[in-house]
């Protein structure tokens, strides 16, 4: 059986900023590869440079130095354009805060990265109710997202980030504004998504915890650096 | 993104600051409303002049004379005082060739000449004028008492008011009385016997009566053409003018002229053209037939000058209330990039490109400037109305006839909307680049 190449893979990236005369490496020389397919939860505390690095592989940010390829392409020769089709075509994001638009609908919300990436009108009604009935909102299609609990938001944060159909689901520390019981809920929806139908998660967290019941594996950052990457069980 | 969903996120977005952008659109709407409305104003003030000048024949006539005359009419430029090589009578034959010309619509003389009027058995002398039937166009004859000339050729006079009320103080009273004119009718003689030169044997003059029906009375001094007929106090339809053959000043010239013709002469001729454009080329080729000529064709081009400076100088006055509404609009699409700093993260973390992020700005600054525009328009319009209104109520009182002062053309309407739409999009520009501009890390970040 040949094997999948990885979904991700970082060499040697570094990401510095400039900060008057001193220069802060909010990422210092990680290397790191994400096989197809795999759960990996980013942990550390607050500072260590791991939503860097995540926003490195979502094409938000372009490395100082190295190279970050995902999905076979090095997202540090792409142009913003190329970049925004990546984010739009390969990639799905699901932030703490949720980052649902709050005068939108959750149909209207969900329907957004379809509008982006130009899906035509007479599919998107479907692909919508598609992804809101993945994560159990379907019902609610027509609320706006102050009336919603915070994991109904992040859940539909999550069916946002799948409507495209992304490769690669990046979240950010998606449970850090849920209490613990919404907060496992969310994670075994993650790995549901991870197991059907399929797909590379790197989530960014602080909680061991959970990283280590849900994550496949787990790669621990401090200080900019990559400390340890391994299994999570 | 589809220019569809683009629109439909735009309005999206205008509605959620709804009182904010409707002020902004609103300074837009005063920005048109301002330059639609000066721009009406001196487009209606250059019609109404032009429509009143045309319709009094200035600009439209060319002043014909013979080349040996020593000068024009009004002051015109001095002609040749030695006969040109190239110099002919104007006779009836000129007149003929004249009126067959290409752009020429009419080819008349200019008669007036002194007359005795008896009326109700007393004697006035007075000033007889012959009035072309198209000085009924002139606007000279609106709002007269009784009517114009039935007929070319109809025995009708129209008194002018001043005459009129030497006549009977009550000035109604004449329409439809006779009078009789008393004029000098000029009868040629023959060549003297032994006459070698080929000279006309000159002309005697005999008096003559003739009775007319006075038909109206009119109060300005009707002019058609700059020969004028701004001294005539009898007007008489111009072809019964022709056929009294009433003796002139320029009688006494041709006398003394050389002349083998027994055809009439003329002192001058007025030619009217369909268009003022086409008096420059008539002109020429009126100069290359042999003849003097004269026109207003200069002040016709001082004229549209002015008016084309006084347009500009209102565009200018009122496009700074434009300007005024285009910081309006920059002002509002800041306010709305600072607070939708955190969406524009989001729609960039979910694919939107640089591009997509400034297209929706434009939209939005777009659909100001359409919907201002719009409004504008409408109120441009409304104050034309209003004034338009006002002019004709004053004028009424005045007992003057009323008059357009402004005027909304489909051109303007387009050009004033397609102004607020590019001065919005430009000022949209800054904003726009702005928030493309915007490092989604930061904006996500951004509470």
């Amino acid at each position: 059986m040949t094997e999948l190449p990885p979904a991700i893979r970082l060499e040697s990236v570094s990401r510095r900023y400039t900060m008057g005369e001193s220069v802060i490496r909010a990422v210092n020389d990680v290397s790191l590869t994400v096989p197809s397919g795999e759960f990996l939860a980013l942990l550390g505390s607050s500072g260590s440079g791991k939503s860097t690095l995540l926003n490195l592989i979502a094409g938000l940010d372009r490395p100082s130095s190295g190279a970050v390829i995902a999905n076979g392409q090095d997202l540090s020769k792409m142009s913003s354009l190329e970049l925004a089709r990546y984010r739009r075509q390969t990639v799905g994001m699901v932030f703490q805060s949720f980052n649902l638009l709050p005068r939108m609908t959750l149909e209207e919300n969900v329907e957004l990265p379809l509008r982006l990436a130009e899906v035509d009108r007479s599919e998107r009604a479907a692909r919508v109710r598609e992804a809101l009935q993945r994560v159990g909102l379907e019902k609610r299609i027509g609320h706006r997202p102050s009336e919603l609990s915070g994991g109904e938001q992040q859940r539909t944060a999550i069916a946002r980030a799948l409507v495209n159909r992304p490769k690669i689901l990046l979240a950010d520390e998606p449970t850090g504004n849920l209490d613990s019981t919404t907060g496992e809920v969310i994670l075994t929806l993650l790995r549901e998504i991870q197991n059907n139908p399929g797909m590379t998660i790197v989530m960014v967290t602080h909680e061991r915890t959970l990283a280590e019941r849900f994550a496949d594996s787990l790669a621990v950052m401090g200080d900019g650096k990559l400390l340890s990457n391994g299994a999570a069980r | 993104m589809k220019l569809r969903d683009l629109s439909d996120l735009a309005f999206r977005n205008l509605r959620e600051a709804v009182l904010r952008n409707s002020l902004t659109t609103l300074g837009v709407a005063v920005g048109v409303a301002s330059l639609v409305a000066m721009l009406s104003l001196g487009v209606g003030l250059q019609q109404l002049a032009t429509s009143r000048l045309a319709k009094s024949g200035l600009f439209d006539s060319i002043f014909v004379t013979p080349k040996t005359n020593l000068r024009g009419p009004g002051g015109g430029p001095p002609a040749t005082r030695t006969p040109d090589a190239k110099a002919r009578p104007l006779d009836a034959d000129a007149r003929a060739e004249i009126s067959r010309m290409p752009n020429v619509v009419e080819v008349y003389p200019q008669i007036r000449f002194f007359t005795e009027v008896r009326y109700d058995g007393k004697p006035y002398a007075t000033m007889v004028a012959g009035m072309p039937e198209s000085s009924k166009a002139s606007g000279a004859f609106d709002g007269m008492q009784g009517r114009f000339f039935s007929s070319p050729n109809a025995d009708e006079a129209i008194l002018q008011a001043e005459f009129a009320k030497e006549l009977n103080l009550q000035t109604s009273s004449l329409i439809g009385k006779d009078l009789v004119l008393r004029y000098a009718e000029r009868q040629s003689l023959g060549a003297p016997a032994g006459n070698s030169t080929g000279s006309s044997g000159g002309f005697s003059v005999v008096p003559k009566e003739k009775h007319f029906q006075i038909i109206g009375v009119v109060e300005t001094e009707p002019a058609s053409g700059f020969g004028g007929f701004g001294s005539g106090r009898l007007l008489i339809p111009l072809p019964i003018a022709e056929t009294l053959r009433a003796a002139q000043v320029n009688d006494l010239r041709d006398i003394l002229r050389d002349s083998s013709s027994d055809k009439p002469t003329y002192a001058s001729l007025t030619v009217r053209v369909r268009k003022p454009s086409m008096v420059e080329e008539t002109e020429k080729k009126l100069k290359d037939l042999g003849f003097g000529v004269f026109s207003l064709l200069d002040v016709s081009k001082s004229l549209l000058t002015f008016f084309r400076v006084l347009d500009l100088l209102l565009l200018i006055f009122s496009s700074l209330a434009l300007a005024v509404a285009t910081l309006g609009i920059i002002n509002t699409l800041v306010m709305a990039i600072l607070e939708r700093r955190r969406e524009i993260g989001v729609l960039k973390a979910l694919g939107a490109a640089d591009g997509d992020v400034k297209q929706l700005f434009f939209v939005e600054a777009g659909v100001m400037g359409l919907v201002g525009g719009l409004l504008g328009v409408g109120f441009g319009w409304l104050i034309g109305r209003v004034l338009n209104f006002a002019t004709e109520i004053y004028l009424h009182r005045q007992n003057l006839p009323g008059v357009q002062i402004f005027s909304v053309s489909w051109a303007l309407v387009l050009f004033a909307m397609g102004f607020a739409i590019i001065v919005s999009l430009a000022a949209g520009l800054y904003p726009a680049s702005r928030a493309a501009r915007l490092d989604p890390v930061q904006a996500l970040r951004y509470e």
